[in-house]
């Protein structure tokens, strides 16, 4: 089943939402790399209300387009480098959906499920496909600071495909798999002993 | 050769073939491991966005993915080549593609943290030209993700932990282990370049050169043809899946290369390609234009 996330995210959208399930999202989002992550963090004013909000871990590739901006490459960058400051982010500023890829950690998990948060993930690589379902880009901030890359974008997004990675009772999709493949591997490993070939 | 050769067009053309479109086996990979998938599950879904968008990124001409990777350059020359002089017909060629977006800012500063602004900075590009028993200049290029390279492993055996000794069943473990750990975290499914033996350095670099072979391809030794087949079958029980989602599509492949070593060392180096498993390369004339374009 595919559920719909509308901007403003209010618990009553993530909270029927479980580990595994696909969504499309609509509505405004920002993107947020290391640089922000660090600055909020830190206790940064944020100029943009996060409340009820979505934050992106994407670096986009953006070109000038008359007096806007263009967005031709936004795939996800790996999350789990912002796992020291998500959760601080989760619970003082309010977010309530975080996208980004290959999975976050437990302290993540944790405030997900203290703050009715999901963690969901885009298929990383497809930078042509979640770049087409950026309707908009209504503007830019810290770029000055921070760089294009790492800078906080106001994205309007329509049909953006992910997945619940982490749900808003704290479940993460790849416990079960990476325990799963651990079982796998201990089996495969076992076989090769009981048929003395190794 | 001159300044007005071709040189520099060629290799500008490399790399926006390389960035913004698939080898044909690749894709091809891809869509026979979509078709493994059941219908309606994670898995499959994420095959059909990798092969949505590399039909975007050909009809756009734009990258594949936002991370443009380390671009990894594999030349082999005829003898009386001058190497610097590609070397430097390669470095514009970055450059130019840089500006033109096909190369995202990719290159940081290690101490001060800056963005070099055209990519060239010290070790990159990544160039290896070798002189080789060809008649016409034969140039390939690779570019490989960061989020792939860093789930690449080196072992040292006799490994404890894996249970792993210093023969073919050792490489085995060494080799399922890295998979294991990467996880979706590399862009599953991936592909795995492996080297046997050599140094730490030569290693790895081995490991990468392995990306350069066919995916249908086999290894040319039978043992390593054996464990190569192998692999790939365990790696889909391993039901890690696309991007680590669950499913059989865990591996693309897995390459492996060999090196001698010395007496007292026995490395297996493994390096993550992920599915954009971008490279394309070129025969070409003395004056720089394209005699033809590999197709594995």
């Amino acid at each position: 089943m595919i559920h719909r996330l509308t901007y403003p995210f209010t618990r009553e959208q993530t909270e029927p939402l479980q580990a595994g399930d696909g969504v499309r999202v609509f509505g405004l989002i920002y993107t947020g790399r290391d640089r922000l992550h660090k600055y909020l963090f830190e206790g940064g004013a944020c100029p943009v209300p996060l409340a009820d909000g979505g934050l992106y871990h994407c670096g986009p590739v953006m070109i000038r387009e008359g007096a806007g901006w263009r967005a031709v490459a936004a795939g996800p960058t790996t999350s789990i480098r912002e796992e020291p400051f998500m959760a601080r982010i989760l619970r003082e500023h309010g977010v309530r959906v975080v996208i980004g890829k290959g999975g976050m950690g437990t302290a993540t998990a944790k405030a997900c499920a203290e703050t009715g948060s999901v963690y969901l993930e885009a298929v990383g690589g497809a930078a042509q496909v979640l770049a087409s379902c950026i309707v908009r880009v209504r503007g830019v901030r810290f770029e000055s600071e921070f760089g294009s890359a790492e800078a906080l974008w106001e994205l309007e997004v329509a049909d953006f495909p992910a997945l619940v990675s982490i749900d808003a009772r704290g479940v993460n999709l790849h416990h079960r798999i990476e325990h799963a493949s651990q079982r796998a591997l201990a089996r495969l490993l076992a076989n090769e002993k009981k048929d003395g070939r190794g | 050769m001159k300044q007005t050769d071709a040189w520099g067009a060629s290799f500008l053309e490399l790399i926006r073939r390389a960035s913004t479109d698939l080898p044909v086996d690749v894709e091809r990979r891809l869509r026979a491991m979509r078709r493994a998938e059941d219908p309606e599950s994670r898995a499959r879904w994420v095959f059909d966005t990798i092969l949505e968008n590399t039909a975007l990124a050909r009809a756009k001409s734009l990258p594949l993915c936002q991370d443009t990777g380390t671009p990894l350059f594999f030349l082999r020359t005829p003898r009386g080549t001058d190497h610097l002089h590609l070397e430097k017909a390669i470095c514009s060629a970055v450059a130019r593609a840089t500006r033109k977006g096909w190369l995202r800012q990719n290159a940081i500063d290690s101490i001060t943290g800056r963005a070099y602004a055209d990519n060239l900075a010290p070790g990159l590009p990544s160039i290896h030209i070798e002189q080789a028993p060809v008649r016409q200049v034969e140039a390939r290029l690779v570019l490989k993700g960061g989020g792939s390279e860093n789930m690449g492993m080196q072992y040292s055996l006799p490994d404890d932990a894996l249970d792993a000794g210093r023969d073919l069943e050792g490489v085995r473990r060494c080799i399922l282990d890295a998979l294991v750990r990467a996880q979706g975290r590399g862009c599953a499914p991936g592909l795995l370049g492996v080297c046997i033996g050599g140094d730490r350095s030569a290693g790895l670099l081995e490991a990468k050169r392995q990306f350069l072979r066919s995916l249908s391809d086999r290894s040319p030794d039978p043992a390593l043809a054996r464990l190569e087949a192998r692999v790939s079958r365990e790696a889909v029980e391993l039901g890690i899946g696309p991007m680590g989602f669950g499913g059989r599509g865990t591996l693309m492949g897995v390459k492996i290369g060999s090196l001698a070593r010395l007496p007292a060392s026995f490395f297996v180096s493994v390096s993550y390609m992920c599915w954009s498993c971008r490279r394309q390369g070129f025969s070409a004339r003395p004056d720089g234009t394209i005699a033809r374009w590999f197709q594995p």
